[in-house]
């Protein structure tokens, strides 16, 4: 996995003597590496293969949707049993659904993105050297490999990958009959899971524990970017939750293996009377949401952070409403545990529950209002300075806006009735959560590449990836709402069945083509990536002028990050523009005995001496021009 | 959903330039999927009756196919790369006349607008074309407050989305760097944000009171004296239907009595399930209250009436109901959607294997005398095979005590 990233440094300038009592040697700098910063990395290069991969699987029934009477010889090729006569086998198409959701949101959206950020940002932003506990960090990388591999390897079993939806509700998924992708395919996807939230969990608590303990002399919470409180939160949420999952996968394992009845009851399964008595599915339900509804926001919080980042720093302008954009993300993970019921409001649970979150996750809509609207008026008489970085934080707003409006349809009860599990539910989280989230971990890629890689990648190529991403993302997602308008459901293996749905065929064809030439233009990165790692431009210290305390690192990477002495934070991370400055940016570690010139009443709110002192300086100044 | 009424609501104005608009767009998509078609067909599909055996002139023909496609991408690859060492050259070339190189600022700020400008007119193009394809009214009682609720929302949120779209991308334009400008150092204004924190706040409260008004009314529980009760049970890949015969009422089911001949283990013993009927087609009384009894006996499934605005899962050990009336008869509806040969249909909108994606059964909504007409026609469940095999001549189901018909789904 970490193949690319092996060959990436020329020259390593490892040994500096401080906080190193072993040797440096091939296996702990490049494989069982414990740096952060290198784990940063082996979680990204997987994240992206991973990514690849679960793109490539939905391109794959992208093209069952829009030919289903067709038959591709190319694909029996490749897929062998999968795709008999050149046709995807139904099975085949709901495993692919399976693990491309699966992949999608916890390998690519969860490791992926908390993974690079939270390894690469934490200690870099905060001033520490590194993770509370490398060596947990290290474990938390090789668990989430092996979840990877195992994933994987269900392609490889007779029977195929787990095929349930990445839901896997029971008793489908409880029931090896009822399916044949909940054969072996299901077991390992449970045993995949049970090590990705290991994986996760010991990640998690690294990031809580080194946030709220190693940050350097004064960086306070409220001087943190906003990059790491959405990290910071993030990660609790994932601790709180994953948990819950894991008591519903070692259930569900229950069930299948050892005969429990925990999810199952009253079942006749083809004709045959099944011994399973006093279960409920809806428990699963529950357990499950418990974590699945947390999880999306464990996908877009570190999104968001991101995004605030590099549109703070590329607008020229400090972020709009800093503590409301904190307080929206800690209103956010609160609300995140207790709307988790809105995805059953038609599993038959007691309708009065329905109505009680239904009041719950409307009120999650303000917070992320309150975020959009930050946005907007942080690029308000901006100077915008348009890197790749920056369009993919913009990308992430947009998609954000489009897919959290569909929301507020899908968290109505009422409404749900007809949208649940409709082509508009694709549509909303494709958007809200899956292109949105995906935008923000490719505005961090593009904007740390030089902090990971000492180089920085190619602007045009930035620009040729963005565009086609972006306007072939909306292409994709935006006809689906209407096919679920239409009362379209999804999951379906082909819409040929239905008298009613053929006429959706053509848009079909279209989508898929949009998903294809967005698919494509995804090479455009991986070119660009890859080469720039190797034959990039080299970067500057501060390539992007900002403030945060990672660009006061020295470009040459080695474990500990600083050469001497941790520097000392003196201000909030966002003094862009400020007046009276020299430059447009002002670093955290700045005092402000050097700016006197650009110091406002504001920067000494909690600081009563410096305030005195402040307004000393000005009425000195002030008689000093009265005097010229 | 009532998107289309809303649609022809907003677009009374624009009904020429929406008809035209979507002769344009039938022409231009089936062109499109035309070109894609027998692009596809010629170099690399078959007709599904050939492809049984793939014989090695087939095969090379694919592998001709798929050279193609690689060699087209690279061919596009190639001219994007050139086109990018021509910027590059061009780029060069103007520096070394003394001149700036290109804004790429500028550029950027400029295909923003261009976005917002094309994004803005496709949406219009996409609510107006694709949203016209989107159900008819709502043929039930309930439907018509649902899609109330629903044109409410797409309202104010087509609102929200217009005015966030055009001044995020409109920033971008107007506020595309320059080395002559610095930004405007704005950390906050607490009157905005609370401004901005109370009016979504507000607005959301209001749809959270209607919706919640909606949902409870939808998910009426009351038992009415005149409920028509139905039961549907799903199992894959199939739904099977039981009406009351002459009492009117349903009998018992015990999921461990079924099997081949007794599908859904009626419980025959209970003698309300004596008369009880078996039908294929789900044919309900106009303006009559339906109140359909959901089970599952394999994997959840969910029973779902788009046109009725009608969905809830079917969960195997946990009967469930959904009340509704039906208002609009499948005739009636055929009348207005022009397309005689509609039919209302019953999808499983639940994931439930392989064959998920054909799960159907037809409905139709007739009037009260052809209803009557219809169940006197259907047959018991209780066949002559059945009878022998319990041997029911001799037993008298005199069990007064009713076993109880349905556990609701109340505190799960």
């Amino acid at each position: 996995m970490s193949t690319l990233a092996v060959h990436d440094h020329g020259v390593v300038h490892h040994e500096e003597g401080h906080e190193h009592h072993h040797k440096a040697t091939f296996l702990n700098t490049y494989v069982f590496s414990q740096d952060h910063k290198y784990i940063a990395k082996q979680f990204l290069v997987t994240g992206i293969i991973m990514a690849f991969i679960a793109m490539s699987l939905s391109i794959l029934f992208r093209i069952q949707l829009a030919y289903p009477d067709k038959s591709f010889p190319l694909l029996e090729t490749l897929l062998g049993r999968f795709a008999p006569g050149g046709r995807l086998s139904a099975d085949f198409y709901m495993s692919l659904v399976t693990i491309h959701g699966t992949i999608m949101v916890f390998f690519v959206l969860t490791a992926g993105l908390s993974g690079t950020f939270a390894n690469l940002l934490i200690p870099l932003q905060i001033g520490a050297r590194d993770m509370a506990s490398p060596f947990v960090n290290m474990l938390s990388y090789w668990f989430f490999l092996t979840a990877c591999i195992i994933m994987l390897s269900s392609f490889f079993v007779q029977k195929g990958p787990a095929s349930g939806g990445w839901t896997i509700y029971p008793p489908l998924s409880a029931l090896p009959k009822a399916m044949s992708g909940s054969a072996e395919g299901m077991t390992l996807w449970l045993i995949s899971m049970v090590s990705f939230v290991a994986s996760s969990l010991m990640g998690g608590i690294n990031y809580v524990s080194t946030v709220l303990n190693m940050r350097t002399k004064g960086m306070d919470l409220w001087k943190m970017p906003l990059t790491i409180w959405a990290l910071f939160l993030t990660a609790i949420l994932g601790v709180l939750s994953f948990p819950v999952l894991v008591a519903g996968i070692v259930l569900l394992i229950f069930d299948r293996s050892f005969g429990t009845s925990f999810y199952l009851s009253d079942i006749v399964l083809n004709g045959q009377v099944q011994p399973y008595v006093g279960g409920s599915p809806i428990l699963f339900e529950h357990l499950f949401w418990f974590l699945g509804h947390p999880e999306v926001y464990i996908v877009i919080m570190p999104a968001m952070g991101i995004s605030s980042e590099v549109i703070a720093v590329n607008s020229r302008k400090p972020i709009f409403g800093y503590h409301a954009m904190v307080y929206s993300l800690i209103g956010i993970t609160l609300l995140s545990f207790i709307v988790w019921g809105h995805h059953m409001f038609v599993t038959g649970m007691n309708p009065f529950l329905g109505g009680v979150f239904m009041i719950t996750t409307l009120i999650i809509a303000v917070p992320s209002a309150v975020k959009t609207f930050n946005w907007l008026a942080t690029l308000w008489r901006g100077n915008i300075r348009f890197t790749p970085a920056m369009l993919f934080a913009i990308g992430m707003v947009s998609f954000f806006i489009s897919g959290g409006l569909t929301g507020i349809f899908l968290g109505n009860a009422a409404l749900d009735i007809n949208l649940h599990d409709t082509y508009f539910v694709v549509a909303h989280f494709h958007l809200v959560m899956g292109s949105a989230a995906i935008f923000g971990m490719l505005a961090g890629v593009y904007h740390w590449f030089p902090k990971m890689y000492r180089r920085v990648m190619d602007e045009r190529l930035g620009y040729l990836h963005f565009w086609l991403t972006f306007i072939g993302a909306y292409l994709v997602f935006f006809p689906m709402h209407f096919m679920g308008l239409d009362g379209v459901p999804r999951r379906y293996y082909a819409f040929t069945e239905f008298e009613s749905m053929k006429r959706w065929l053509t848009v079909n064809t279209f989508i898929t083509w949009a998903a294809i030439m967005s698919g494509l233009a995804q090479v455009a990165f991986i070119f660009n990536f890859v080469y720039s790692i190797f034959w990039g431009k080299k970067t500057v210290q501060n390539p992007w002028n900002a403030n945060t305390l990672e660009w006061t690192a020295p470009i040459e990477h080695f474990h500990g990050n600083w050469t001497g002495e941790i520097p000392t934070v003196y201000r909030w991370p966002y003094d862009y523009s400020k007046p009276g400055a020299d430059e447009d940016f002002i670093p955290q570690t700045v005092p402000f005995s050097q700016t006197m010139a650009s110091n406002l009443p504001h920067d000494f709110e909690d600081n009563p001496a410096g305030l005195e002192h402040h307004t000393q300086w000005e009425l000195a100044n002030k008689a000093n021009e009265q005097v010229k | 959903m009532g998107f289309k009424q809303l649609i022809n609501g907003i677009g009374l104005l624009n009904t020429f330039k929406n008809k035209h608009l979507v002769k344009n767009s039938k022409k231009l998509s089936s062109f499109f999927a035309v070109l894609m078609l027998s692009g596809t067909s010629l170099v690399m599909a078959q007709s599904v009756s050939t492809a049984d055996s793939i014989t090695a002139a087939e095969k090379s023909t694919m592998w001709t196919g798929v050279a193609y496609y690689v060699l087209l991408f690279l061919v596009a690859c190639f001219c994007v790369a050139i086109l990018g060492k021509i910027l590059k050259v061009y780029d060069l070339s103007l520096k070394m006349q003394g001149k700036k190189g290109l804004n790429w600022n500028n550029i950027m700020g400029i295909t923003c607008a261009i976005f917002l400008v094309a994004g803005l007119y496709g949406a219009y193009w996409s609510l107006t074309v694709q949203g016209s394809m989107s159900l008819p009214e709502a043929a039930s009682a309930h439907g018509g407050a649902i899609d109330d609720m629903f044109n409410l929302t797409t309202v104010l949120t087509l609102i929200v989305f217009v005015i966030t779209q055009v001044a995020l991308f409109g920033f971008l334009f107007l506020y595309r760097g320059s080395d002559k400008r610095k930004a405007y150092f704005y950390p906050h204004n607490n009157t905005i944000e609370k401004i901005w924190t109370v009016v979504p706040a507000i607005v959301l409260t209001m749809l959270v009171v209607f919706g919640f008004f909606t949902w409870q009314k939808v998910m009426d529980t009351t038992p009415g004296k005149n409920d028509l009760n139905i039961d549907v049970t799903g199992h894959q890949f199939a739904w099977e239907l039981r009406y009351p015969g002459r009492d009117g009422k349903l009998g018992a089911v015990n999921f461990t009595l079924a099997n081949g001949s007794n599908v859904l283990g009626i419980d025959f013993r209970d003698r309300y399930s004596l008369d009880d009927l078996r039908a294929d087609t789900l044919v309900l009384p106009v303006n009559h209250s339906i109140r359909i009894n959901l089970h599952a006996q394999d994997v959840i499934h969910s029973f779902y009436l788009p046109h009725f605005r009608v969905q809830l899962n079917a969960v195997p050990g946990l009967p469930t109901f959904f009340k509704f009336v039906p208002t609009i008869t499948t005739a009636e509806m055929r009348m207005k959607t022009d397309n005689p040969k509609f039919e209302y249909l019953l999808y499983c909108n639940k994931i439930c294997g392989a064959a998920h994606y054909n799960m159907q059964k037809v409905i139709r909504v007739v009037s009260e005398p052809e209803y009557q007409d219809w169940i006197a026609r259907q047959k018991p469940y209780l066949n002559d095979q059945l009878k022998k095999e319990l041997k029911l001549a001799e037993v008298k189901s005199t069990d007064p005590k009713k076993t109880p018909s349905n556990r609701l789904a109340l505190n799960n």
